[in-house]
């Protein structure tokens, strides 16, 4: 459960908004079930306290909305951010993509939200409200009694390898100061590393073959706001509905994940919403892991303005040839 | 009607499987149930539904049309279309049993679309009817009834027996291959599984959601609504909800370069993507809103203003479960029609 309450996010809103220190609020609106949740923008008291919601199932990342709801903005918006959101906030600014001014950021702390998949893997379908509490508690059509889960055995897996309670950025502050978190987050990096080429083909195989290519990855993804992507542009040559053939089917993702390298904070947005569970963080982080190996430990969006070390030159700088000589097992 | 116990179901599947391609849901690896080949030990999904919905037999993500190879100054044409094999579809629900129906109404109209046509010809469909439906569902919305699924062949399961009805030559024709292992029953003999399902149905969160104030002839009353705006205010312009639609048909034709030739396919598109109705004038839907408002336009409106009042939606909740940011037609339905009658 999360450990600040629905009425503060909302008191602390209400009063903002009221004030005239922010013309609009950022925030999770309630849906027709208790964990279908949309990101909202709200312009009156009236409608925040009939449909702003906080509760285990606030996954999304609102950084990336900042870039186009504040573009043609008068006066202030209000965000509210979890600690993993705050570093896509900092890494947008990094690359100039919101204006500073325009926003009032209010973190808050985050237990860890939970992942609807796993629940109805315990539940079963047909869920007709969820309570959360100290547990979570799950009533549904067909079981005679509230199944209860401890939150813990649900978070999304970005939250179960949670890197940080800490804000790197806020105008204000709900909670203590929070710390980094020595998480295992490389584990299953490591477990792929691992693997013989043919083993991690086969891997990766399986599960780039499900891709549906609804680009929902790189549309949620903080790291992705090009104006115009290559992808979506008739006149790139690659701009492909659906994977051509098989091979462009691998490709797109690896593509994906080396144009968002270095830049990606591992927010895990991508594999929090893709309708096919393609466990698409791996790839990032596989470059992340990779980073802080070649060139020390490097975290995007810890601070505004930090020089990644991709596009920062040192003369110390590791040789592509150490890369390669890594040995062949490790380069994939 | 006939019937056979359900540890039967696989001498049932396995004589299917003699004389044609079987497929059923099954659990994918990620958790999801998707469409499966069935062969000796296939385990079939529990789920009440797959993730992506069974239009892909007849309409798939992508689809050869034909090659050019060019050798010198000659250009071949070449037909890439295999010859079409009977094929056997298990445990389709009703919901999407019924969006073949809609898509029919697109592919099989004069001038006919020869690559679905076909393919819907060679296909046989064993409808399974809900026993379990999930929250998402909102079938009745638009007058589909679970327990009665259509398709060439309907199918009730109980916790020990399944019962089999045709409903054509088609599925008759199948069923009469099944003889030895089916045995006749009463044509009641489901009735009590189907009350089981109706008692459910009338629990669903969304029973009482309504067409009311959609439909044919709504176009001047919707279009200019404001509620579009905060409605597709935080789209992402993904393309989930429509990839995953059992009834979204629409699709671009593409020319692939393979190096000495030309691989001409159709592959899906989406009235969420931003070169969507682009033409040489630009494009008419320039921001998100526009798009978005389409994609609800033509199901609740644009479809049954062209098709005798059918809806081009089956409240299979696939996009409900599925869009990233949770917005869907159900909160469209509930914000921009009439109200729920509980």
């Amino acid at each position: 459960m999360q450990t600040i309450t629905r009425q503060t996010l909302l008191d602390k809103a209400v009063s903002l908004l009221n004030s005239g220190a922010v013309t609009c609020v950022l925030g999770w609106k309630k849906g027709e079930f208790d964990y279908d949740i949309t990101p909202a923008i709200f312009r009156s008291a009236e409608d925040l306290e009939a449909n702003f919601v906080w509760n285990d199932f606030c996954g999304a990342n609102f950084s990336k909305y900042l870039v186009a709801k504040t573009d043609r903005l008068d006066g202030k918006m209000l965000v509210f951010l979890k600690p993993c959101d705050t570093y896509s906030f900092n890494q947008l600014l990094t690359e100039h993509r919101f204006d500073r001014e325009k926003v009032y950021a209010v973190g808050i702390p985050c237990e860890g939200m939970a992942d609807i998949a796993k629940i109805k893997a315990i539940t079963g379908d047909g869920i007709s409200s969820i309570a959360c509490d100290e547990k979570i508690s799950v009533t549904t059509l067909y079981a005679d009694a509230p199944v209860v889960i401890d939150s813990k055995d649900v978070l999304l897996e970005r939250c179960e390898n949670c890197k940080s309670k800490k804000h790197v950025a806020y105008d204000e502050l709900l909670c203590e100061e929070g710390e980094t978190i020595d998480s295992n987050r490389f584990d299953e990096v490591a477990r792929l590393e691992a693997m013989t080429p043919d083993e991690r083909f086969a891997f990766w195989q399986n599960e780039l073959s499900r891709c549906i290519r609804c680009n929902a990855c790189r549309d949620a993804c903080p790291a992705c706001t090009c104006e115009k992507c290559v992808f979506d542009n008739p006149k790139s040559g690659v701009e492909n509905k659906a994977p051509a053939n098989s091979f462009e089917e691998k490709l797109f993702h690896i593509i994906r994940a080396y144009h968002v390298a270095g830049r990606c904070t591992d927010c895990g947005e991508c594999s929090r919403v893709c309708p096919q569970n393609i466990p698409l963080h791996l790839l990032n982080r596989k470059f992340i892991k990779d980073i802080n190996e070649f060139y020390g430990e490097y975290q995007a969006g810890e601070e505004v303005g930090s020089r990644a070390p991709l596009v920062n030159y040192t003369q110390d700088d590791i040789e592509p040839g150490d890369v390669f000589n890594r040995g062949g097992d490790n380069n994939a | 009607m006939r019937k056979c116990s359900l540890d039967k179901l696989d001498l049932v599947f396995a004589e299917i499987a003699k004389n044609a391609e079987l497929y059923l849901p099954v659990d994918g690896s990620d958790g999801g149930a998707v469409y499966q080949k069935w062969t000796e030990g296939t385990k079939r999904s529990e789920k009440l539904n797959t993730v992506k919905s069974p239009k892909d037999f007849f309409f798939p993500q992508t689809e050869d049309l034909m090659a050019f190879k060019t050798e010198g100054k000659s250009i071949d044409v070449i037909d890439t279309r295999k010859a079409a094999e009977d094929f056997v579809v298990f445990g389709v629900r009703a919901c999407d049993v019924k969006a073949f129906d809609v898509l029919d109404r697109v592919f099989m109209v004069e001038p006919q679309d020869s690559y679905y046509t076909t393919k819907r010809e060679h296909g046989v469909i064993i409808a399974l009817a809900c026993n379990k439906p999930s929250e998402t569902c909102f079938c009745k919305t638009f007058g589909i009834d679970p327990k009665e699924p259509m398709g060439d062949i309907s199918a009730w399961e109980t916790d020990s027996e399944i019962f089999f009805k045709a409903n054509n030559e088609k599925g008759e024709a199948l069923l009469s291959k099944l003889s030895g292992l089916l045995a006749d029953c009463a044509d009641d003999a489901a009735d009590a599984q189907k009350e089981k399902i109706d008692a459910i149905m009338d629990k669903l969160p969304l029973k009482g959601l309504t067409t009311e104030g959609f439909g044919g002839g709504k176009t001047e009353e919707l279009f200019n609504r404001p509620e579009w705006a905060e409605l597709s205010e935080s789209c992402l312009g993904c393309g989930t909800c429509t990839f995953v639609c059992p009834t979204c048909q629409c699709y671009d034709i593409k020319d692939f370069n393979t190096g000495n030739g030309v691989l001409r396919y159709r592959c899906w598109d989406s009235c969420m993507y931003s070169d969507f109705t682009k033409m040489a004038h630009g494009n008419n839907r320039l921001t998100q809103k526009e798009r978005f408002r389409q994609r609800f336009m033509h199901k609740l409106v644009y479809y049954p203003e062209n098709n005798d009042g059918l809806f081009s939606c089956v409240g299979c909740g696939r996009c409900l479960a599925k869009c990233p940011i949770s917005m869907n037609i159900a909160k469209v339905m509930k914000k921009m029609g009439g109200k729920a009658s509980e």
